[in-house]
């Protein structure tokens, strides 16, 4: 537990739940008839509704980007480096917004949530959620909280997906959008690491095709394996090696099967841990996300023209070290935006931490994340 | 705060409102000066971290881009009015490459560089023996980033063999003021020139 609650978090945090009683219409055909969305809100919104900012969560993220939920809390939330008083996403100025999106496991309707047409959890039932259903589910949480246009929109990896989505979708929804770690839609590479996780899930006997929950029971080494080549996919070669080395956890070679190295160790946690916080279904949904999200195909696959109607400022930001979604990736979206002669500016930040950097305090990227926010603020009037 | 002298001279050359791509924009200065005075609007590109950074902070869009990687990137052809090459010239990996891109994403060119003919750096040639490091020119030859100087007539003979037509040349001292002298022996007594230049073999359908 925090032996004290530092002075720059935004403290203790309640989630909050609201429930959306009107069908939302989806891409996959289907409709959700309604649905709840957790949220927790940090700062406070300002008279005329011009600071509210809304963070994007990535593939296991959720609502809690900030703070603690009690005392004993051993960690805060997810992106609480950049969300705080002082922080880059000042809760002094702005009033942060952050959702766990549909078909999580955190709280917001998912495939853990019960069908009330069934009375029984969705489970595999849980329709297909794609980015843009995500950006619907969220336009109308800024309405009900009274927020008619966003003075940002942000998200790293799948999270920059989203912002970058709102940016099309909704052109005077937001002011500006901070677009981290992404791309404008998935490699064949990265759909086949995302196919491998899903396998792995499916493939377990504890998957029950996705109906674990009736049996009591979770698929947990297909999980866990997921989570461990993800993990692999957020770190780079140098993050690796200067982390773990070689080293072995006993000093010497066993001439066995069991966990040797410290590598092998740090997986097996991180896959075992996440599955005690984290839903299988759910995790499939999330990698479907990922792959179908491709705005530039219903314009003949030209980004520049799906993104012609923009009207935001956009930070474009990438890490060098990131192979997952590399600095490429991200100059696709660029120049898309230079296309169009949309304000834009983009940097390649270097960092040695994979694609998880953008989660990872580093200074230039923190500097470079205030700067931009500063003209944010300025233009919010705060 | 006060623009850099040779800056203050380009920006003289931009037409309001126009659009302005400053490769090499380092914290932003003129990009944000035109914007302010002229209503121009465009993009700075920029490799130095530090100075992205500078560039976000004034509120200048800025893109990471490494010059000697080319243009094509991120930018089609006939995107801007004017393509800014401040000072930079002399230290880009393809100089003649580069001006051909400069006038392919834009309709003109601005460069500005450090003149090696002026006389003190044939003097250090000549009676020194050795490279000339002078304020404009601070660096010894094994760590210069400097690996393409030219003359006055060199960039005027390239721009001759390439169509490339100049439309406006200015030549300074270090200290950015002009003379009679300079006027009259550019290439010997002048520190830094300035062009402003098209391509000649391109149709002239736009403006003028």
């Amino acid at each position: 537990m925090p032996v004290t609650i530092p002075a720059d978090s935004v403290g203790i945090v309640t989630p909050q739940t609201l429930r959306f009683s009107a069908p939302l219409a989806l891409d996959c055909g289907r409709t959700l008839d309604s649905y709840e969305l957790v949220y927790e809100t940090y700062g406070e919104l300002n008279q005329d509704h011009s600071n509210a900012i809304l963070i994007c969560h990535a593939l296991s993220g959720d609502h809690h980007a900030a703070g603690y939920h009690s005392p004993q809390d051993k960690k805060p939330g997810w992106w609480d480096s950049c969300i705080g008083p002082g922080k880059p996403f000042d809760t002094r100025r702005f009033f942060v917004v952050s959702l766990n999106n549909l078909g999580g496991c955190r709280g917001s309707t998912g495939p853990v949530s019960v069908n009330p047409a069934t009375g029984k959890p969705y489970g595999p039932d849980f329709p297909i959620i794609t980015v843009r259903d995500w950006v619907r589910s969220q336009k109308r949480l800024g309405d009900a909280l009274g927020v008619k246009q966003w003075a940002a929109v942000i998200g790293g990896s799948l999270g920059g997906m989203q912002s970058l989505q709102w940016a099309m979708d909704y052109p005077d929804g937001l002011r500006h959008a901070l677009v981290i770690a992404a791309a404008p839609k998935l490699s064949a590479q990265n759909i086949a690491f995302n196919e491998v996780a899903r396998q792995a899930i499916m493939s377990d006997p504890d998957f029950h095709a996705g109906h674990y929950y009736e049996h009591n029971v979770t698929p947990r080494r297909g999980l866990m394996l997921a989570r461990m080549l993800g993990h692999i996919t957020y770190l780079s070669d140098d993050a690796m090696r200067a982390k773990f080395g070689r080293e072995l956890r006993e000093g010497k070679l066993g001439f066995g099967f069991d966990v040797e190295f410290q590598v092998e160790s740090y997986l097996r946690y991180q896959g075992q841990s996440f599955v005690e916080r984290f839903d299988a279904n759910t995790y499939l949904l999330m990698t479907k996300a990922l792959d179908y999200f491709d705005p530039a195909a219903d314009f003949d696959h030209d980004l520049a023209a799906a993104l012609k109607n923009a009207q935001a400022g956009f930070l474009v930001l990438a890490f060098t070290s990131d192979w997952r979604f590399p600095p490429v990736r991200s100059r696709e979206i660029a120049r898309a935006l230079l296309d169009n002669d949309h304000d834009v500016s983009y940097a390649e930040i270097t960092s040695h931490e994979g694609h998880d950097a953008f989660l990872i305090p580093n200074p230039r990227y923190q500097a470079l994340l205030r700067a931009y926010m500063e003209r944010v603020a300025a233009e919010a009037g705060v | 705060m006060a623009l850099r002298p040779d800056l203050e001279i380009i920006s003289e050359w931009i037409a309001p409102q126009s659009r302005v791509l400053d490769l090499g924009c380092g914290d932003g200065a003129l990009l944000s000066y035109l914007n302010a005075t002229r209503e121009v609007t465009g993009y700075g590109l920029e490799l130095d971290q530090d100075k992205i950074l500078k560039c976000v902070e004034a509120r200048v869009n800025v893109i990471q881009s490494d010059l000697d990687a080319g243009l094509a990137d991120f930018f089609d052809a006939d995107s801007f009015d004017y393509v800014i090459l401040s000072l930079t010239l002399q230290a880009v990996r393809y100089p003649e490459r580069l001006l051909d891109e400069m006038l392919h994403v834009g309709s003109e060119g601005i460069v500005s560089f450090p003149n090696f003919g002026h006389w003190r750096n044939r003097l250090q040639i000549a009676l020194g023996g050795h490279m000339p490091v002078s304020r404009n020119l601070p660096n010894d030859w094994y760590n210069t980033p400097n690996i393409h100087l030219c003359t006055l007539k060199d960039f005027e003979n390239l721009c001759a063999k390439k169509g490339i037509v100049i439309l406006q040349r200015t030549v300074v001292d270090q200290a950015h003021r002009t003379s009679l002298g300079m006027k009259l022996l550019p290439n010997l007594l002048s520190e830094i020139a300035l062009y402003r230049f098209r391509n000649g073999r391109k149709s002239q359908e736009v403006s003028d």
